[in-house]
């Protein structure tokens, strides 16, 4: 789950991590009022989840508080990439001498945590990871010892040769270590780290996801969930336990198993038509998911045809074919259906529809054929 | 032949109490598995209806059972947990079906069962099954049939898909490991590739890969060093929009890395054929052993 930056740096200052003070505001006035209370020169952010805020105009540097406002009303009223700005954050500027790079994240390879600094911050790292690799540092962790002094020391003697500012950043690194650890996160980010001309260090960023696996031991966490970045059908899948990803074809699929769902998709495309949808209805699926299923793939309106793929393991083939005729009944379907149901229950699946209009199929190929002749017409 | 899994496994099932665990419990017995034992804290002592006894740790279980395969059907908020106890039991094989373990435990319980000595299959796996012999997991049996072709997989029912047409086909399977969906497992691709690699019981090894990470990118690198099995391999994925976690903890595209693209390519570039559709993994599968 992705969260605000104002939420990640209310969670990097609860670490210790040197946060600039700010003021998350949703109108100009108020904008210009935090100003004046931080002290300016401030700079005023955007509030949306996606990246590439400064390259679309979305962060910008005020020098008293009435520029404040105004920047603040310019930022209110942007969309950046499909997204409108609802909340900006006015944060005490700082006066930058140099930028680094930290974070922390897991290493599928190493199967560790693993922490990733480099000189050039303030830049997209995947940019520097491209063009310049042997600028950035990555170094696996013990998950038990964590961050040792003798990491932090080869971390901190990568960034800096000032003894003093090594110092700062090391305390910077463990306190970035703690807070990835201890909410949970799958990615905790400061780009760009920065020294001041005064000889400090802030974190003037921050960004922080976290493992949706992790997110039951942080339900305070979980209430800063904002859906304004996902189609309203993802909302209603999750909400209903289920996997969805809105995609922008015809064929709508309800599948069982994230592999096969995903193997269904790329068939649809391999016989020359396109996937509405990722859908994953799970293992052990009931009747009820079934029809949230369908109620999801019915909200699209582009959807010509729905596939159903299932390969009863867990899951049994009557739970979904009694799914599938709660939701004929209840849903008042108009488009046609392709069921394909094999392994556990198959035959109990069969004889519950055999007698509906639903278009049977055999084989997934077939099924894939028939959704692709049905959604033509 | 057979990895793994196979007659001499003892097994121990933890969470067999459960409507998952007790579900699957009978029907591994059915397909022939030796379950020994079922652990449910706070529940020793009592006896299962197929008559397995149910013991309160895993440690009292191989006692009193000699168990030395452990799977897992525990909520994912005690999965890691479970997962170590049989580790500290002295239990050489654990099988984690458990989903949606934070991977902040995951990473965690992986130095602890190293210092033990136990390998880990999973978690958020289907399971590992040696078709004829023994199955340890949730995968329907009756697909399966015993033959000489290993598979790798991230995935449950597409495995099963691709295991019914191998099995449709006369191929039959040495075993099939589902190595699990998570971005952080006990054993990946690579360390199940080297368990075939020394199986005299395996022909050829079909990889079902997905987006997320780069294990098969790795793969390819370890077929070109020269591994000793001819490949087959399938990925999903190839329509995965970038950004979004698809399904699997471990299936997202990230900063253009992990691309199914990136895959294909890697595995063509060292000569193995890449299926397009699931059924199409029987014709290189029949190509490489012919």
């Amino acid at each position: 789950m992705k969260i605000h930056e104002s939420d990640a740096r209310a969670i990097f200052t609860r670490f210790g991590l040197p946060v600039p003070p700010s003021r998350l505001v949703a109108d100009p006035r108020a904008a210009e009022a935090a100003a004046e209370e931080l002290g300016c020169p401030v700079v005023v952010k955007a509030q949306v989840l996606v990246g590439g805020r400064g390259k679309a105009g979305g962060v910008k540097l005020a020098s008293s508080p009435r520029e404040a406002g105004e920047k603040a009303g310019t930022i209110l009223g942007m969309e950046i990439k499909g997204l409108a700005v609802e909340k900006v954050l006015v944060a005490r500027a700082v006066d930058i001498v140099k930028e680094f790079y930290a974070a922390m994240v897991f290493d599928r390879v190493t199967r560790r945590p693993m922490m990733m600094v480099s000189p050039s911050g303030g830049v997209d790292i995947e940019e520097v990871a491209r063009t310049a690799p042997e600028r950035i540092l990555k170094l696996p962790l013990n998950p038990e010892g964590g961050l040792m002094p003798f990491q932090t020391r080869r971390l901190t003697s990568f960034l800096t040769g000032d003894r003093a500012v090594a110092k700062q950043i090391g305390a910077v690194l463990q306190a970035l270590y703690d807070a990835f650890m201890g909410v949970d996160a799958s990615l905790a980010e400061i780009n760009p780290l920065v020294l001041s001309q005064d000889g400090t260090v802030w974190a003037i960023d921050a960004k922080i996801n976290i493992d949706d696996n992790g997110l039951f031991r942080h339900p305070e966490i979980e209430a800063l969930r904002d859906t304004a970045d996902e189609d309203p059908g993802e909302t209603a899948a999750r909400e209903a336990g289920l996997s969805f990803v809105k995609l922008d074809g015809s064929i709508g699929c309800v599948v069982n198993g994230a592999g096969l769902a995903m193997a269904t998709m790329d068939m649809i495309k391999h016989y020359g038509a396109e996937p509405a949808n990722f859908l994953d209805i799970g293992g052990s699926s009931s009747p009820d998911k079934v029809l949230a299923a369908m109620r999801i793939i019915l909200r699209d309106p582009s959807v010509k045809a729905i596939l159903i793929n299932i390969f009863g393991g867990i899951t049994r083939c009557d739970d979904v074919a009694m799914g599938l005729i709660e939701a004929k009944k209840r849903l008042g379907l108009d488009v046609p259906l392709v069921v394909r149901l094999t392994g556990t229950n198959a035959r109990e699946a069969g004889e519950l529809l055999a007698g509906t209009d639903l278009i049977g199929a055999e084989t997934m190929d077939e099924a894939v054929k028939g959704a692709i002749a049905a959604a033509r017409g | 032949m057979s990895i793994l899994v196979g007659k001499e496994t003892r097994l121990v099932v933890q969470g067999i109490t459960g409507r998952d665990g007790g579900f699957h419990a009978r029907q591994m017995i059915a397909y022939g598995t030796k379950v020994v034992a079922g652990v449910t804290p706070g529940k020793g002592g009592a006896k299962t209806e197929d008559g397995v006894p149910v013991f309160d740790s895993v440690a009292d279980a191989v006692a009193a059972t000699g168990a030395d395969t452990s799977v897992i059907y525990v909520p994912a908020s005690f999965a890691a947990d479970a997962v170590c106890e049989a580790a500290d039991a002295g239990i050489g094989l654990v099988v984690c079906i458990s989903e949606g373990i934070p991977v902040r435990d995951m990473v965690r319980a992986l130095p602890f069962l190293r210092e033990r000595g136990t390998r880990l299959i999973g978690p958020n796996s289907p399971g590992v099954i040696s078709p004829g012999l023994a199955k340890v997991g949730i995968m329907p049996g009756e697909i399966h049939r015993q033959g000489r072709v290993g598979v790798i997989s991230r995935s449950g029912t597409l495995t099963y898909e691709i295991v019914h047409h191998l099995s449709q086909s006369g191929f039959g399977q040495s075993t099939c490991i589902g190595i699990g969906g998570d971005p952080i497992v006990g054993t990946n691709l690579l360390d199940a590739m080297s368990l075939f690699a020394a199986d005299e019981g395996t022909d050829a090894v079909v990889l079902i890969g997905e987006i997320g990470g780069n294990d098969e990118e790795l793969a390819a690198r370890m077929i070109r060093d020269g591994y000793p099995k001819r490949v087959a391999a399938f990925i999903a994925g190839r329509t995965a929009p970038p950004g979004k976690r698809m399904g699997h903890a471990g299936a997202i595209i990230a900063g253009g890395a992990g691309t199914a693209e990136g895959k294909i390519a890697a595995f063509k570039e060292v000569g193995v054929e890449v299926a397009d559709t699931p059924a199409q993994i029987v014709d290189i599968v029949r190509r490489v052993t012919g």
